[in-house]
Protein backbone atom coordinates (compact mmCIF):
# COMPACT_ATOMS: atom_id res chain seq x y z
CA UNK A 1 0.00 0.00 0.00
CA UNK A 2 1.32 3.86 -0.82
CA UNK A 3 1.16 6.04 1.62
CA UNK A 4 -2.36 8.27 1.35
CA UNK A 5 -0.37 11.83 1.57
CA UNK A 6 2.44 12.24 -0.38
CA UNK A 7 5.40 14.75 -0.64
CA UNK A 8 3.30 17.39 -2.67
CA UNK A 9 0.37 16.67 0.00
CA UNK A 10 2.63 16.82 3.08
CA UNK A 11 4.31 20.17 1.60
CA UNK A 12 0.72 21.78 1.18
CA UNK A 13 -0.36 21.02 4.49
CA UNK A 14 3.05 22.42 6.12
CA UNK A 15 2.64 25.34 3.80
CA UNK A 16 -1.53 25.76 5.08
CA UNK A 17 -0.23 25.76 8.81
CA UNK A 18 2.15 28.14 8.44
CA UNK A 19 0.28 30.28 6.34
CA UNK A 20 -2.87 30.38 9.32
CA UNK A 21 -0.26 30.74 12.06
CA UNK A 22 1.10 33.79 10.50
CA UNK A 23 -1.86 35.16 9.12
CA UNK A 24 -3.81 34.98 12.60
CA UNK A 25 -0.41 36.92 14.56
CA UNK A 26 -0.57 39.04 12.21
CA UNK A 27 -4.35 39.45 12.24
CA UNK A 28 -4.13 39.97 16.12
CA UNK A 29 -1.93 42.59 16.28
CA UNK A 30 -4.10 44.61 13.70
CA UNK A 31 -7.58 43.47 14.44
CA UNK A 32 -6.81 44.14 18.52
CA UNK A 33 -6.26 48.10 18.42
CA UNK A 34 -9.08 48.39 15.46
CA UNK A 35 -11.79 46.63 17.41
CA UNK A 36 -10.58 48.65 20.31
CA UNK A 37 -11.00 52.08 18.56
CA UNK A 38 -14.53 50.80 17.16
CA UNK A 39 -15.86 49.78 20.46
CA UNK A 40 -15.01 53.08 21.97
CA UNK A 41 -14.73 55.70 19.45
CA UNK A 42 -18.17 58.07 18.84
CA UNK A 43 -16.57 59.07 15.52
CA UNK A 44 -18.04 59.97 12.13
CA UNK A 45 -15.82 57.23 10.44
CA UNK A 46 -16.73 54.32 12.80
CA UNK A 47 -19.62 52.90 10.74
CA UNK A 48 -17.48 53.57 7.25
CA UNK A 49 -14.29 51.65 8.74
CA UNK A 50 -16.99 48.87 10.19
CA UNK A 51 -18.90 47.93 7.16
CA UNK A 52 -15.21 48.15 5.23
CA UNK A 53 -13.88 45.60 7.61
CA UNK A 54 -17.02 43.67 7.33
CA UNK A 55 -16.24 43.86 3.49
CA UNK A 56 -14.89 40.91 3.25
CA UNK A 57 -18.19 38.68 4.82
CA UNK A 58 -20.06 39.22 2.01
CA UNK A 59 -17.94 40.13 -1.12
CA UNK A 60 -16.90 36.96 -3.06
CA UNK A 61 -13.27 35.80 -2.69
CA UNK A 62 -13.51 35.99 -6.89
CA UNK A 63 -13.63 40.14 -6.31
CA UNK A 64 -11.64 40.34 -3.46
CA UNK A 65 -8.83 37.74 -5.68
CA UNK A 66 -9.51 39.80 -8.61
CA UNK A 67 -8.60 43.17 -7.59
CA UNK A 68 -5.31 42.24 -5.47
CA UNK A 69 -4.37 40.43 -8.88
CA UNK A 70 -4.84 44.03 -10.15
CA UNK A 71 -3.35 46.04 -7.14
CA UNK A 72 -0.17 43.49 -6.77
CA UNK A 73 0.55 44.03 -10.51
CA UNK A 74 2.97 46.06 -11.89
CA UNK A 75 0.65 49.00 -12.33
CA UNK A 76 -1.48 48.60 -9.49
CA UNK A 77 -1.04 50.78 -6.78
CA UNK A 78 0.51 47.80 -3.85
CA UNK A 79 2.82 46.72 -7.05
CA UNK A 80 4.20 50.15 -7.46
CA UNK A 81 4.64 50.48 -3.80
CA UNK A 82 6.35 46.63 -3.49
CA UNK A 83 8.83 47.67 -6.84
CA UNK A 84 9.76 51.20 -5.47
CA UNK A 85 11.02 49.40 -2.04
CA UNK A 86 12.85 46.71 -4.44
CA UNK A 87 10.68 43.76 -3.05
CA UNK A 88 9.56 42.75 -6.67
CA UNK A 89 5.90 41.44 -7.30
CA UNK A 90 3.91 39.95 -4.70
CA UNK A 91 1.48 37.88 -6.63
CA UNK A 92 2.81 34.09 -6.98
CA UNK A 93 4.41 34.68 -3.36
CA UNK A 94 4.05 33.55 -0.08
CA UNK A 95 3.89 37.13 1.17
CA UNK A 96 1.46 37.68 -1.10
CA UNK A 97 -0.81 34.97 -0.17
CA UNK A 98 0.00 36.33 3.57
CA UNK A 99 -1.94 39.94 2.80
CA UNK A 100 -4.39 38.39 0.98
CA UNK A 101 -5.07 35.99 3.95
CA UNK A 102 -5.28 38.63 6.29
CA UNK A 103 -7.82 41.25 4.02
CA UNK A 104 -9.75 37.69 3.41
CA UNK A 105 -10.17 36.73 7.17
CA UNK A 106 -10.13 40.80 8.34
CA UNK A 107 -13.31 40.58 9.94
CA UNK A 108 -12.79 37.04 11.32
CA UNK A 109 -10.45 39.00 13.71
CA UNK A 110 -12.16 42.17 14.61
CA UNK A 111 -15.51 41.40 15.09
CA UNK A 112 -15.29 38.83 18.25
CA UNK A 113 -12.87 41.34 19.86
CA UNK A 114 -14.95 44.47 19.32
CA UNK A 115 -17.91 42.48 20.64
CA UNK A 116 -15.54 41.03 23.90
CA UNK A 117 -14.73 44.82 24.41
CA UNK A 118 -18.35 46.42 24.29
CA UNK A 119 -19.16 43.46 26.46
CA UNK A 120 -16.81 44.95 29.00
CA UNK A 121 -18.45 48.15 29.18
CA UNK A 122 -17.78 51.61 30.68
CA UNK A 123 -17.59 51.20 34.48
CA UNK A 124 -14.51 48.65 34.86
CA UNK A 125 -12.67 51.32 32.22
CA UNK A 126 -14.00 53.89 34.52
CA UNK A 127 -12.81 52.75 37.92
CA UNK A 128 -9.87 52.15 36.41
CA UNK A 129 -9.37 56.09 35.53
CA UNK A 130 -10.44 56.87 39.29
CA UNK A 131 -7.59 54.56 40.17
CA UNK A 132 -5.33 56.58 38.56
CA UNK A 133 -4.72 54.15 35.33
CA UNK A 134 -3.34 55.78 32.15
CA UNK A 135 -5.50 54.82 29.30
CA UNK A 136 -2.67 52.50 27.66
CA UNK A 137 -2.35 51.45 30.95
CA UNK A 138 -6.19 50.47 31.75
CA UNK A 139 -6.08 48.63 27.86
CA UNK A 140 -3.48 46.48 28.83
CA UNK A 141 -4.64 45.66 32.23
CA UNK A 142 -8.43 45.78 32.29
CA UNK A 143 -9.77 45.67 28.87
CA UNK A 144 -7.09 43.04 27.21
CA UNK A 145 -7.86 40.65 30.03
CA UNK A 146 -10.93 40.92 30.41
CA UNK A 147 -11.30 40.43 26.30
CA UNK A 148 -9.65 37.21 26.60
CA UNK A 149 -12.19 34.73 25.48
CA UNK A 150 -12.70 36.89 22.17
CA UNK A 151 -9.19 37.13 21.48
CA UNK A 152 -9.29 33.38 21.76
CA UNK A 153 -12.40 33.39 19.27
CA UNK A 154 -10.62 35.12 16.96
CA UNK A 155 -7.64 33.32 17.15
CA UNK A 156 -9.44 30.58 16.40
CA UNK A 157 -11.57 31.71 13.92
CA UNK A 158 -9.12 33.13 11.90
CA UNK A 159 -6.88 30.50 11.71
CA UNK A 160 -9.73 28.06 10.38
CA UNK A 161 -10.79 30.33 7.95
CA UNK A 162 -7.11 31.29 6.37
CA UNK A 163 -7.29 27.37 6.28
CA UNK A 164 -10.67 26.82 4.56
CA UNK A 165 -9.62 29.75 1.87
CA UNK A 166 -10.00 28.83 -1.46
CA UNK A 167 -10.87 31.46 -3.81
CA UNK A 168 -8.66 34.19 -3.31
CA UNK A 169 -5.25 31.88 -3.30
CA UNK A 170 -6.38 30.48 -6.14
CA UNK A 171 -6.44 33.55 -8.02
CA UNK A 172 -3.24 35.00 -6.58
CA UNK A 173 -1.08 31.95 -6.26
CA UNK A 174 0.34 30.49 -9.21
CA UNK A 175 0.19 27.22 -7.83
CA UNK A 176 3.21 26.67 -7.14
CA UNK A 177 4.66 23.83 -5.11
CA UNK A 178 5.85 25.00 -1.25
CA UNK A 179 4.73 28.54 -1.59
CA UNK A 180 1.61 29.12 -3.04
CA UNK A 181 -0.40 25.57 -3.06
CA UNK A 182 -2.43 25.00 0.09
CA UNK A 183 -4.13 22.88 0.97
CA UNK A 184 -7.94 23.87 -0.71
CA UNK A 185 -6.07 24.65 -4.25
CA UNK A 186 -4.43 20.65 -3.50
CA UNK A 187 -7.70 19.32 -3.22
CA UNK A 188 -9.07 21.31 -5.82
CA UNK A 189 -6.03 20.23 -8.28
CA UNK A 190 -6.69 16.79 -7.37
CA UNK A 191 -10.57 16.78 -8.47
CA UNK A 192 -10.11 18.35 -11.41
CA UNK A 193 -7.20 15.83 -12.58
CA UNK A 194 -10.33 13.20 -11.44
CA UNK A 195 -7.69 12.21 -8.63
CA UNK A 196 -9.96 11.18 -6.19
CA UNK A 197 -8.62 8.93 -3.77
CA UNK A 198 -5.74 12.05 -2.84
CA UNK A 199 -8.67 14.48 -3.02
CA UNK A 200 -10.38 12.35 -0.58
CA UNK A 201 -7.40 11.84 1.91
CA UNK A 202 -6.87 15.70 1.78
CA UNK A 203 -10.82 16.48 2.02
CA UNK A 204 -11.38 14.46 4.88
CA UNK A 205 -8.75 15.13 7.06
CA UNK A 206 -10.29 18.88 6.19
CA UNK A 207 -13.65 18.43 7.49
CA UNK A 208 -12.40 16.46 10.47
CA UNK A 209 -10.60 19.57 10.93
CA UNK A 210 -12.67 21.93 10.71
CA UNK A 211 -15.42 19.89 12.66
CA UNK A 212 -12.91 19.79 15.70
CA UNK A 213 -11.90 23.29 15.65
CA UNK A 214 -15.83 24.32 16.04
CA UNK A 215 -16.36 22.13 18.08
CA UNK A 216 -13.82 23.03 20.72
CA UNK A 217 -14.90 26.65 20.24
CA UNK A 218 -18.32 25.74 21.11
CA UNK A 219 -17.39 23.96 23.63
CA UNK A 220 -14.53 26.63 25.03
CA UNK A 221 -18.15 29.46 24.35
CA UNK A 222 -20.15 27.11 26.39
CA UNK A 223 -17.48 27.04 29.59
CA UNK A 224 -16.46 30.90 29.06
CA UNK A 225 -20.24 32.03 29.27
CA UNK A 226 -20.22 30.06 32.89
CA UNK A 227 -16.81 31.47 34.21
CA UNK A 228 -18.32 35.40 32.78
CA UNK A 229 -21.10 37.14 33.91
CA UNK B 1 -55.30 47.82 -26.03
CA UNK B 2 -52.00 48.22 -25.45
CA UNK B 3 -51.53 46.07 -22.38
CA UNK B 4 -53.36 43.10 -25.18
CA UNK B 5 -50.67 44.08 -27.79
CA UNK B 6 -47.65 43.04 -24.89
CA UNK B 7 -49.66 39.83 -24.05
CA UNK B 8 -49.98 39.14 -27.23
CA UNK B 9 -45.91 40.01 -28.09
CA UNK B 10 -45.24 37.85 -25.07
CA UNK B 11 -47.10 34.66 -26.35
CA UNK B 12 -45.32 35.18 -29.60
CA UNK B 13 -42.16 35.08 -27.96
CA UNK B 14 -42.53 32.30 -25.76
CA UNK B 15 -44.03 30.42 -29.11
CA UNK B 16 -40.47 31.03 -30.82
CA UNK B 17 -38.26 29.95 -27.60
CA UNK B 18 -40.41 26.87 -27.28
CA UNK B 19 -39.61 25.88 -31.03
CA UNK B 20 -35.90 26.93 -30.89
CA UNK B 21 -33.94 24.49 -29.57
CA UNK B 22 -31.08 25.49 -26.52
CA UNK B 23 -27.79 23.34 -26.74
CA UNK B 24 -25.73 23.57 -24.03
CA UNK B 25 -22.33 23.45 -24.83
CA UNK B 26 -18.83 22.88 -22.99
CA UNK B 27 -16.06 25.16 -24.63
CA UNK B 28 -12.37 25.18 -23.96
CA UNK B 29 -11.15 28.55 -22.56
CA UNK B 30 -8.72 28.94 -25.68
CA UNK B 31 -11.81 29.09 -27.74
CA UNK B 32 -13.79 31.86 -25.98
CA UNK B 33 -13.65 34.15 -28.20
CA UNK B 34 -14.36 32.75 -31.84
CA UNK B 35 -16.72 30.66 -30.09
CA UNK B 36 -18.46 33.79 -28.97
CA UNK B 37 -18.96 34.75 -32.53
CA UNK B 38 -20.08 31.53 -33.67
CA UNK B 39 -22.57 31.04 -31.34
CA UNK B 40 -23.85 34.43 -32.68
CA UNK B 41 -24.13 33.61 -36.43
CA UNK B 42 -25.25 30.05 -35.05
CA UNK B 43 -28.23 32.09 -33.67
CA UNK B 44 -28.66 33.78 -36.48
CA UNK B 45 -28.79 31.59 -39.04
CA UNK B 46 -30.71 28.55 -37.57
CA UNK B 47 -33.02 30.15 -34.69
CA UNK B 48 -31.49 28.02 -32.17
CA UNK B 49 -29.46 28.98 -29.11
CA UNK B 50 -26.28 28.02 -27.76
CA UNK B 51 -25.37 28.78 -24.11
CA UNK B 52 -21.26 28.53 -23.47
CA UNK B 53 -20.30 27.84 -20.60
CA UNK B 54 -16.21 28.16 -20.69
CA UNK B 55 -13.02 26.31 -18.82
CA UNK B 56 -10.28 24.06 -18.68
CA UNK B 57 -11.20 20.49 -20.68
CA UNK B 58 -9.75 18.34 -18.08
CA UNK B 59 -12.48 20.02 -15.59
CA UNK B 60 -15.11 19.56 -17.86
CA UNK B 61 -13.97 15.68 -18.26
CA UNK B 62 -14.55 15.50 -14.20
CA UNK B 63 -17.69 17.49 -14.46
CA UNK B 64 -19.51 15.66 -17.18
CA UNK B 65 -18.17 12.34 -15.75
CA UNK B 66 -20.15 13.35 -12.57
CA UNK B 67 -23.47 14.37 -14.44
CA UNK B 68 -22.68 17.66 -15.93
CA UNK B 69 -25.96 18.80 -18.49
CA UNK B 70 -23.71 19.80 -21.02
CA UNK B 71 -24.32 18.52 -24.51
CA UNK B 72 -21.47 19.44 -26.75
CA UNK B 73 -17.92 19.57 -25.84
CA UNK B 74 -15.36 21.90 -27.27
CA UNK B 75 -12.38 20.35 -26.00
CA UNK B 76 -8.59 21.90 -26.25
CA UNK B 77 -7.36 18.54 -27.33
CA UNK B 78 -8.34 15.24 -28.65
CA UNK B 79 -7.99 12.83 -25.93
CA UNK B 80 -10.48 13.82 -24.03
CA UNK B 81 -13.27 13.40 -26.34
CA UNK B 82 -11.47 9.90 -27.39
CA UNK B 83 -11.69 9.17 -23.51
CA UNK B 84 -15.46 10.20 -23.12
CA UNK B 85 -16.85 8.36 -25.84
CA UNK B 86 -14.94 4.90 -24.68
CA UNK B 87 -16.56 5.85 -21.34
CA UNK B 88 -19.67 5.85 -22.71
CA UNK B 89 -20.99 9.47 -22.35
CA UNK B 90 -19.70 10.68 -26.11
CA UNK B 91 -22.26 9.91 -29.20
CA UNK B 92 -20.01 7.16 -30.99
CA UNK B 93 -19.33 8.45 -34.24
CA UNK B 94 -19.24 12.48 -33.61
CA UNK B 95 -15.99 13.34 -32.63
CA UNK B 96 -14.20 15.83 -35.24
CA UNK B 97 -11.19 18.21 -35.18
CA UNK B 98 -12.68 21.64 -35.51
CA UNK B 99 -9.58 23.70 -34.78
CA UNK B 100 -5.76 22.92 -34.38
CA UNK B 101 -4.50 25.25 -31.74
CA UNK B 102 -1.08 26.82 -31.80
CA UNK B 103 0.88 27.64 -28.30
CA UNK B 104 2.42 31.20 -28.11
CA UNK B 105 4.52 32.70 -25.64
CA UNK B 106 3.39 36.24 -24.85
CA UNK B 107 4.45 39.07 -23.03
CA UNK B 108 2.25 42.43 -22.89
CA UNK B 109 5.18 44.22 -23.10
CA UNK B 110 6.70 45.19 -26.52
CA UNK B 111 9.28 43.95 -27.60
CA UNK B 112 10.50 41.37 -24.85
CA UNK B 113 9.60 38.19 -26.56
CA UNK B 114 11.87 37.95 -29.84
CA UNK B 115 10.84 36.14 -32.71
CA UNK B 116 12.83 33.34 -31.86
CA UNK B 117 11.95 32.75 -28.57
CA UNK B 118 15.55 33.33 -27.10
CA UNK B 119 14.09 35.26 -23.94
CA UNK B 120 13.77 32.35 -22.39
CA UNK B 121 16.90 31.99 -22.24
CA UNK B 122 18.02 35.70 -21.23
CA UNK B 123 16.62 35.47 -17.73
CA UNK B 124 15.09 38.70 -18.28
CA UNK B 125 11.60 38.13 -16.59
CA UNK B 126 10.95 36.91 -13.14
CA UNK B 127 7.58 35.40 -13.92
CA UNK B 128 6.73 32.35 -16.62
CA UNK B 129 2.83 31.49 -16.56
CA UNK B 130 1.70 28.13 -18.05
CA UNK B 131 -1.98 26.84 -18.09
CA UNK B 132 -1.55 23.50 -15.41
CA UNK B 133 -0.08 20.75 -17.39
CA UNK B 134 -2.08 18.19 -15.86
CA UNK B 135 -5.52 19.79 -16.86
CA UNK B 136 -4.96 22.19 -19.97
CA UNK B 137 -3.27 20.92 -23.15
CA UNK B 138 -1.87 23.93 -23.81
CA UNK B 139 -0.12 23.62 -20.57
CA UNK B 140 0.98 20.48 -21.48
CA UNK B 141 2.03 21.74 -24.74
CA UNK B 142 4.13 24.11 -22.90
CA UNK B 143 5.91 21.52 -20.83
CA UNK B 144 6.82 19.71 -23.90
CA UNK B 145 8.44 22.59 -25.12
CA UNK B 146 10.45 23.71 -22.78
CA UNK B 147 11.74 20.34 -22.66
CA UNK B 148 12.35 19.98 -25.53
CA UNK B 149 14.72 23.24 -25.53
CA UNK B 150 16.12 21.84 -22.35
CA UNK B 151 15.14 24.39 -20.38
CA UNK B 152 12.56 23.27 -17.97
CA UNK B 153 14.77 22.24 -15.10
CA UNK B 154 16.63 26.01 -15.37
CA UNK B 155 12.98 27.68 -15.64
CA UNK B 156 10.74 25.31 -13.11
CA UNK B 157 11.02 28.69 -10.14
CA UNK B 158 9.80 31.16 -12.19
CA UNK B 159 6.66 28.74 -13.46
CA UNK B 160 3.56 29.98 -12.40
CA UNK B 161 0.32 27.98 -13.09
CA UNK B 162 -2.86 28.92 -13.96
CA UNK B 163 -6.19 27.08 -13.62
CA UNK B 164 -6.60 26.58 -17.40
CA UNK B 165 -5.56 28.98 -20.08
CA UNK B 166 -7.86 31.68 -19.53
CA UNK B 167 -6.71 31.98 -16.20
CA UNK B 168 -2.83 31.76 -17.51
CA UNK B 169 -4.09 34.77 -20.20
CA UNK B 170 -5.01 36.93 -17.05
CA UNK B 171 -1.83 36.40 -15.14
CA UNK B 172 0.21 37.73 -18.52
CA UNK B 173 -2.13 40.24 -19.13
CA UNK B 174 -2.15 41.73 -15.57
CA UNK B 175 1.35 41.58 -15.78
CA UNK B 176 1.79 39.74 -12.83
CA UNK B 177 3.73 37.06 -14.77
CA UNK B 178 6.10 39.04 -17.27
CA UNK B 179 5.88 36.06 -19.63
CA UNK B 180 2.85 33.07 -20.50
CA UNK B 181 2.59 30.29 -22.74
CA UNK B 182 -0.76 30.82 -23.85
CA UNK B 183 -2.94 29.97 -26.83
CA UNK B 184 -2.47 32.18 -29.81
CA UNK B 185 -6.36 32.76 -30.44
CA UNK B 186 -6.29 34.74 -27.11
CA UNK B 187 -4.02 37.72 -28.73
CA UNK B 188 -4.74 37.21 -32.20
CA UNK B 189 -6.62 39.46 -34.57
CA UNK B 190 -6.47 39.86 -38.27
CA UNK B 191 -3.71 38.34 -39.00
CA UNK B 192 -1.20 39.24 -36.24
CA UNK B 193 -0.16 39.66 -32.46
CA UNK B 194 -2.47 42.50 -31.68
CA UNK B 195 -0.77 43.84 -28.58
CA UNK B 196 2.74 43.15 -26.59
CA UNK B 197 5.32 41.00 -28.27
CA UNK B 198 5.21 37.19 -29.26
CA UNK B 199 6.93 34.38 -30.33
CA UNK B 200 4.51 31.35 -32.16
CA UNK B 201 5.99 28.53 -31.23
CA UNK B 202 7.13 26.14 -33.99
CA UNK B 203 4.52 23.30 -34.54
CA UNK B 204 7.51 21.33 -34.43
CA UNK B 205 8.06 21.66 -30.51
CA UNK B 206 5.17 20.04 -29.08
CA UNK B 207 2.28 17.57 -30.20
CA UNK B 208 -0.01 19.19 -32.49
CA UNK B 209 -2.59 20.47 -30.35
CA UNK B 210 -5.79 19.17 -32.02
CA UNK B 211 -9.08 20.16 -30.44
CA UNK B 212 -11.82 17.82 -31.21
CA UNK B 213 -15.15 18.16 -30.97
CA UNK B 214 -18.03 15.46 -29.43
CA UNK B 215 -21.99 14.92 -29.08
CA UNK B 216 -22.51 14.02 -25.44
CA UNK B 217 -24.73 11.52 -24.78
CA UNK B 218 -26.89 14.46 -23.31
CA UNK B 219 -27.15 16.17 -26.48
CA UNK B 220 -28.38 12.75 -28.63
CA UNK B 221 -31.84 13.50 -30.11
CA UNK B 222 -31.79 17.60 -29.47
CA UNK B 223 -31.77 19.01 -32.52
CA UNK B 224 -29.75 22.05 -32.05
CA UNK B 225 -27.19 20.16 -30.96
CA UNK B 226 -26.35 17.94 -34.21
CA UNK B 227 -27.27 21.39 -35.87
CA UNK B 228 -24.52 23.32 -34.25
CA UNK B 229 -21.91 20.49 -35.09
CA UNK B 230 -22.61 21.14 -38.41
CA UNK B 231 -22.57 24.92 -38.65
CA UNK B 232 -19.01 24.27 -37.12
CA UNK B 233 -18.03 22.53 -40.13
CA UNK B 234 -19.48 24.85 -42.28
CA UNK B 235 -16.92 27.46 -43.95
CA UNK B 236 -18.78 30.54 -42.00
CA UNK B 237 -17.71 28.63 -38.65
CA UNK B 238 -13.90 27.94 -40.28
CA UNK B 239 -13.27 31.81 -41.33
CA UNK B 240 -13.90 32.64 -38.27
CA UNK B 241 -11.63 29.92 -36.82
CA UNK B 242 -8.71 30.74 -38.96
CA UNK B 243 -8.78 34.29 -38.36
CA UNK B 244 -8.13 33.64 -34.34
CA UNK B 245 -5.05 31.89 -35.97
CA UNK B 246 -6.19 28.20 -35.20
CA UNK B 247 -5.57 25.89 -38.29
CA UNK B 248 -7.98 24.15 -39.81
Amino acid sequence: MTLPLDQEALAAIRLTFELASLTTVLLLLIATPLAWWLSQTSSRWSAPVGALVSLPLVLPPSVLGFYLLVAMGPHGPLGQLTQALGWGLLSFTFSGLLIGSVIFSLPFAVQPIQHAFEAIGTRPLEVAATLRASPLDTFFSVALPLARPGLLTAAILSFSHTVGEFGVVLMIGGNIPGYTRVVSTQIYGHVEAMEYAQAHWLAGGMLVFSFLVLLGLSLLKRRSGRVLP
Amino acid sequence: MSRFLTLILAGLALISQASAAEVKVAVAANFSAPMQRIAQAFEQQTGHKAVLSFGGTGSFHAQIRNGAPFQVLLAADDETPLKLEAEGLGVPGSRFTYATGRLVLWSRQPGLVDDKGEVLRSGRFQRLAIANPKLAPYGAAAVETLTRLGLLAELQPRIVQGDNIGQTYQFVASENAQLGFVALSQVYADGRISQGSGWIVPASLHQPIRQDALLLKAGQGNPAASALLIFLKGEKARAVIRSYGYEI
